[in-house]
């Protein structure tokens, strides 16, 4: 059985999947790889079947030691220096935020509620991956990756996230949606699987009354008393009283799982 | 009389409710009638289902759970708790009771669990006395120990696990709130009534 040691694990190395969707009336956040497409191509690359679980690498690659030769890919953000030879030296990831490694036969971690997951929000699903974690690799799949078109895709300078209006734009002054996509937002040095906090000027409220805690989607821009926007990620949590002013549309959101600190974002409601 | 649906990203919808009963009624017709959707949250008032491929006919489900019916208790749960909480005086001050009455009122009260979030297995229970309602602390804490027994604002809640937290503590259970090995992972659901009992 191969294993894969973890010599270093840059900023922040953790086990992703499809994470935990279904859940979330438990209180359970969806989880999951913060830039799904990178990390399904990653499992195709290899040959393992959907779901298998990879690591998310984040901003600084992660250093492995693998005990046999194996298959692995790379996927998301670039990552210019890698080198290997049972030793995989991701190096500093540039083009994006995350890279995605996928390790033929998937990491064989103990899963929680159907996922291998790390939840940094709740802590379910095993912990951010330590310097000296071991971890095993399951079974060889067997057959190659499936034949398959792969559509390159370049993360641009300032991001453009389309959003949908709602669910509570009404709670925000006339003008707010306007303002929201005029502003290139700022990625606040803060911001991680569980939001994005976004700076720049304050969206105004029509309403000041508290809302009912209601259900969260991941892609919510959630706009706290400060009038600054979060952007809600895999690990959010699953209900919250502050109003939601706009979702970012679903094909948009691997966009978001790639922001890098002190990036600008930009939202528009068009296409 | 219909259900205001409005939309949530380009996979998901928020019904409004009129109160969180019907909420709950909501929920569990869209999960036995509609198993394609991916979630289905309730809020205080509201409920939000998530889909892959777009699911039709909410409104009309929404609709009959506004019918008149006869009210169905949901089940009873007893929660046995040591009142010793950090809390208890600030809360006796607040309130002008005395740390034996606030014990009192809220050992005395049925709850109902309106929703869950913040954590896994976090319910917000409802329905307490009135009395007891008091502002979150100024200052949340940094850490406060899982199975603490709490109250903010309309609110009673047990923390499943350790987490930070700004409800004032009012004491501490052994019941398993979560438990991600369990069938069903969570100790209680919207639509369950809630007694905290003087352990």
């Amino acid at each position: 059985m191969t294993r894969v040691e973890v010599v270093s694990p840059g900023l922040l190395l953790t086990v992703q999947d499809r994470g935990r969707p279904g859940l979330a009336h438990l209180g359970v956040p969806p989880s999951g790889a913060a830039d799904p497409a990178a990390y399904e191509l990653g499992n195709r690359l290899v040959g393992n079947p959907p779901g298998a679980a990879a690591l998310e690498a984040t901003l600084d690659g992660p250093t492995l030691r693998f005990d046999s030769p194996t298959t692995v890919a790379l996927t998301g953000a670039t990552t210019p220096e890698v080198r290997t030879v049972l030793v995989l030296e991701v190096g500093r990831i540039v083009g994006g935020v995350r890279t995605y490694v996928s390790v033929r036969g998937g990491i064989d971690v103990e899963p929680t509620l159907g996922s291998r997951s790390t939840d940094l929000l709740t802590g379910l699903g095993p912990a951010p991956l330590r310097a000296g974690d071991t971890l095993r690799i399951g079974p060889d799949p067997g057959g190659g990756p499936p034949p398959g078109t792969v559509h390159g895709r370049v993360l641009p300078e300032t991001p453009v996230l389309r959003i949908v209006p709602g669910p509570r734009a009404d709670w925000f002054a006339a003008g707010a949606i306007e303002a929201l996509c005029a502003a290139p937002w700022r990625v606040s040095s803060s911001s991680n699987r569980v939001g994005i906090r976004l700076e720049g000027p304050p969206l105004e409220r029509a309403r000041h009354d508290e809302l009912l805690s209601e259900g969260l989607v991941t892609g919510a821009l959630q706009v706290p008393a400060s009038g600054r926007p979060i952007l809600l990620m895999q690990d959010h949590p699953t209900t919250g009283g502050y109003p939601v002013i706009a979702v970012v549309r679903s094909e948009d959101l691997w966009l978001a799982g790639q922001l890098a600190p002190w990036q600008s974002v930009r939202f528009t409601v068009d296409g | 009389m219909s259900v205001p649906i409005r939309q949530a990203g380009d996979r998901g919808a928020l019904l409004e409710l009129p109160d969180n009963a019907a909420a709950v009624r909501v929920a569990r017709l869209l999960r036995a009638e509609r198993p394609e959707l991916v979630d289905v949250v309730v809020g205080h008032t509201t409920v939000l289902v998530t889909w892959l491929d777009e699911v039709a006919g909410l409104d009309a489900i929404a609709a009959r759970a506004l019918e008149p019916e006869a009210q169905r208790p949901g089940p009873l749960v007893e929660i046995p708790v040591t009142y010793d909480g950090p809390d208890l005086d600030e809360v006796a001050r607040l309130t002008g009771l005395s740390r034996e009455e606030v014990v009192a009122r809220h050992a005395g009260a049925e709850h109902v669990v309106a929703f869950l979030g913040f954590q896994p297995g976090f319910a917000y229970l409802v329905g307490g006395d009135e009395l007891l309602h008091v502002p979150r602390r100024e200052v949340p804490r940094t850490h406060v120990p899982g199975g603490s027994v709490a109250v903010a604002g309309p609110y009673s809640g047990v923390y499943p696990r350790d987490s930070p937290g700004g409800w004032r503590l009012l004491g501490s259970t052994a019941s398993v709130l979560f438990d991600a090995g369990r069938e069903p992972p969570a100790l209680l659901a919207p639509g369950d009534r809630v007694r905290f009992v003087v352990a």
